[in-house]
């Protein structure tokens, strides 16, 4: 009897053993994708109107040798040598990249945003130091990551990728240059066969826009970047997709374009967002005038308001002067009995949490160390993309739309804030402790409200049937800051409808750019 | 972060003491550890946002002889936890339910003493669907443990020492988001966790009324990676403590069969995790369910003895 039961036992511990060791490799969700086939190529794409660029042809990008020159047959050679001595490891690269270059960039921002999202912790004398961007290795690194940065970094890139698109698809339609597998039958297309002319190539044009755009915006990953280029135009070359000429005249094009575009982020004023101690006490006092609680941070120790000017910055989608007029009338008096009954209802959620709020609250929360907001909106917005069938123009575009309204969100959102100051719950009530990281800035409006209704409109526009599900996401994601004790009923509901208000402006690009 | 678990289930998986056959030893622990300083990665800091981190523990455990030689065991707690300052809320609930098998295949003479050997499995599994990825205020970390221990314990006269080594095997979890970064960004909400190793060394002297020894535990997370600066912990870090403490077992002369235990340990190096100091204490008793009434019965009485 014994004898049975240890030996039972025994068996038992081993299966469960067996199963938990297996099953140790996680693998994401878009790991593992088919190779990007769009449902057309979008050949007039370089009639589409551009952002930041006046016109597709504002970079010229010389004509391409004959395909029957000694000099493109010894490029061809280089391809056929490569797919003679292809590895494993390449063929998974080639199937990485494959899946689309819009997408795998944006994995890649997304993963530095979440690695820069850190907070500068405290020198010895309880002040704040601020990252260089003159000096990105020395601690704090730079840049700190924080929503309204990475917001405006998302924008930059996928417009200038968006952009330099463009231009290339202009230039793909005038040259009309085959791919290197229709030119040479012995040339294997190892990815989707297309009838995109491939120069200049759509790859390294992305590699190129976005290695030259980090240069500005994660200056301390320029070597990862590189490697990631590399990576990414090599992989086209041995897919069949492009040769080392294609590849060359795609990266000049798109580091050209990128070198306009970072001239204009240069001048953005989002450089001075930061502010100074005088700006931060006018911050202040413009509100005590008023004779209201201004808003304090909750830190130990205080730390300064995050981009307390970051509202100031030049938008993508509209003028300075919209952003002003996009801001809200002001929230419940800190005196009224309004903020009072509103303050006793977060009091009351973070008292009775209940399992599923929280799930909703860490679903949504996006703080230190993760891809922030506009990095959840854009993993929604990449999923879904992938099941749409895409040109990588097309890709681009769609991105470009959901990040510049998301910049402009974070605009809009950031003037609300510093224009108010309104405190948290916490400050008018100690007792209100968060389910999750109270965010150093002021509660109107909330950032995910304004960011998940800018979102969710413009996604609404782009994927119409999934229209209701993005605003469905927005709310939850706006009720999380509420579960969470860190946001007002009227921060949350005011921010989704003024974030709704600058979705508006990226639809109505997105009805006159000539994609549609 | 979560030594105070650890600790608390090294009770009686831990030490070279089998039940008598047919006895069932059951009792309610109480475990309450503090930290203000914890390691991020290596580096030794102090948190002004979380202040110091408390986590109460209340469980229920027994031990069951199936015979002499083969004891059946279980514990679940119910934890709590809280941070002084800052603004982050404490959480609270049951958290895993643990169950060991414990075996004593050789016991046998040797030099001036008696030599026994152990064998012990134990799986744990979270009873709720806690949140783990709260840290440092999460009340475990949500995997399912598998844990395989080989024990030798050597007792001259009243003296003895026990020296253990564990391999834990431990099941992946899922999180409330759906991608998180550690070295890299994951597009998941499935983490996995790395396995651990647990040595412990136990000192002291053992007696049928009583037990007092001193305790040198170490856990060893075998993968995970360190909290990058001014980061927040992740179930995955590479969590490591070495802790040293005391711990004694008493039997009280007039009931027969209930015993009073107490305890505290402090940490002496970590990685990843608070430095924390915990104290404990329990009450125990053991209830016959064997049809001769035997009167010797006394809990913790030591194999050797018999």
């Amino acid at each position: 009897m014994k004898k049975i039961f240890l030996s039972t036992l025994i068996i038992i511990v081993v299966i469960i053993a067996a199963q938990l060791s297996c099953s140790k490799v996680t693998s994401g969700r878009t790991d593992y994708l088919p190779a990007l086939n769009p449902s057309k190529t979008d050949i007039d794409a370089g009639s589409w109107k551009t952002v930041f660029l006046t016109g597709p042809t504002e970079f010229s990008v010389a004509a391409p040798v004959a395909v029957t020159t000694p000099a493109y047959i010894a490029e061809l050679n280089e391809i056929k040598a490569l797919q003679k001595n292809i590895t494993k490891e390449q063929e998974e690269k080639i199937a990485y990249w494959g899946a689309g270059g819009v997408l795998r960039w944006n994995e890649l921002m997304r993963e530095l945003v979440a690695k820069y999202n850190l907070p500068p912790y405290q020198k010895a004398d309880g002040v704040y130091p601020a990252p260089s961007a003159a000096n990105p290795f020395a601690y704090p690194l730079f840049p700190f990551a924080n929503p309204p940065y990475a917001a405006r970094a998302y924008a930059y890139i996928s417009a200038a990728q968006y952009d330099a698109l463009v231009a290339a698809w202009h230039y793909k339609k005038l040259y009309n240059r085959a791919a290197p597998y229709k030119t040479d039958v012995a040339i294997q297309a190892k990815l989707q066969p297309t009838d995109l002319p491939s120069y200049p190539s759509e790859s390294a044009v992305l590699a190129g826009v976005t290695a030259e755009m980090m240069k500005l915006l994660f200056p301390g990953e320029i070597a990862y970047i590189q490697q990631k280029l590399e990576e990414q135009e090599l992989t086209s070359i041995m897919a069949g997709a492009n040769t080392r000429g294609d590849v060359e005249a795609g990266e000049a094009l798109g580091r050209l374009v990128a070198q306009k575009i970072t001239a204009r982020a240069r001048t953005d004023k989002a450089g001075a967002a930061i502010g100074t101690p005088a700006d931060w006490a006018q911050i202040e006092n413009a509100v005590t005038a008023k004779g209201e609680i201004a808003w304090i941070s909750l830190d130990n120790p205080k730390r300064p308001p995050m981009l307390p000017l970051f509202g100031k910055v030049k938008p993508c989608l509209f003028d300075e002067a919209t952003t002003v007029a996009l801001r809200p009338l002001p929230p419940p008096s800190t005196t009224s009995e309004q903020l009072k009954k509103e303050t006793a209802e977060i009091l009351d959620f973070v008292t009775h949490p209940t399992r599923e709020r929280i799930r909703i609250v860490h679903f949504w929360a996006d703080g230190v160390g993760t891809y922030a907001p506009p990095g959840h909106w854009n993993a929604i917005a990449a999923e879904d993309f992938i099941t749409k069938n895409f040109s990588e123009v097309r890709w681009a575009r769609n991105m470009a739309l959901v990040n510049m309204a998301l910049m402009d969100a974070a605009i809009v959102c950031w003037d609300t804030k510093n224009f108010y100051s309104n405190p948290r719950p916490t400050q008018m009530n100690p007792a209100i402790k968060t389910l999750t990281g109270i965010p150093n800035f002021q509660a109107y409006i909330s950032g995910h409200s304004t960011f998940s209704g800018a979102a969710a409109s413009i996604l609404g526009y782009i994927i119409p049937e999934r229209a209701t599900a993005y605003q469905a996401m927005a709310l939850e994601a706006s009720l999380s800051r509420m579960y969470g004790g860190i946001h007002y009923r009227s921060d949350c509901e005011v921010g989704l409808t003024t974030g709704q208000k600058v979705g508006s402006y990226a639809i109505a690009r997105a009805k006159t750019d000539g994609a549609d | 972060m979560l030594l105070s678990f650890i600790q608390l289930s090294a009770q009686t998986d831990m030490d070279a003491i089998m039940m008598t056959k047919n006895n069932f030893c059951t009792g309610l622990m109480y475990n309450s550890s503090n930290w203000t300083d914890y390691w991020e990665g290596t580096l030794k800091r102090n948190n002004e946002n979380l202040g110091t981190v408390s986590t109460k523990m209340y469980a229920v455990m027994g031990n069951y002889g199936v015979s002499d030689k083969l004891n059946l065991l279980f514990g679940i707690p119910y934890v709590q936890t809280r941070a002084s300052a800052g603004t982050l809320h404490g959480l609270n609930g049951m958290q895993d339910l643990s169950l060991w098998v414990k075996w004593n295949p050789i016991e046998t003479k040797f030099g001036k003493g008696t030599l026994s050997v152990y064998g012990l499995g134990g799986i744990s599994f979270p009873t709720t669907n806690y949140v783990a990825d709260f840290l440092p205020l999460s009340i475990g970390l949500h995997s399912t443990n598998l844990s395989l221990r080989g024990m030798v314990d050597y007792q001259v006269g009243k003296w003895f020492a026990t020296a253990s080594g564990t391999y834990v095997v431990r099941s992946n979890i899922k999180i409330d988001r759906n991608s998180y970064y550690t070295t890299e960004q994951h597009i998941t909400n499935e983490v996995s966790m790395p396995d651990a190793s647990n040595v412990q060394l136990r000192t002291g002297y053992r007696s049928g009324r009583m037990i007092a020894e001193a305790i040198i535990n170490n856990w060893t997370t075998l993968g995970g990676f360190d909290i990058t600066r001014n980061n927040m912990p992740f179930p995955s870090n590479k969590m490591n403590a070495t802790t040293a403490g005391i711990n004694i077992k008493y039997n009280i002369q007039a009931v027969d069969g209930l015993a009073l235990i107490g305890g505290g340990s402090i940490t002496l190096a970590g990685r990843n995790i608070g430095q924390a100091g915990s104290i404990n204490g329990g009450v125990f008793y053991i209830l016959d369910f064997s049809h001769k009434a035997k009167k010797t019965t006394q809990l913790a009485q030591p194999v050797k003895e018999k």
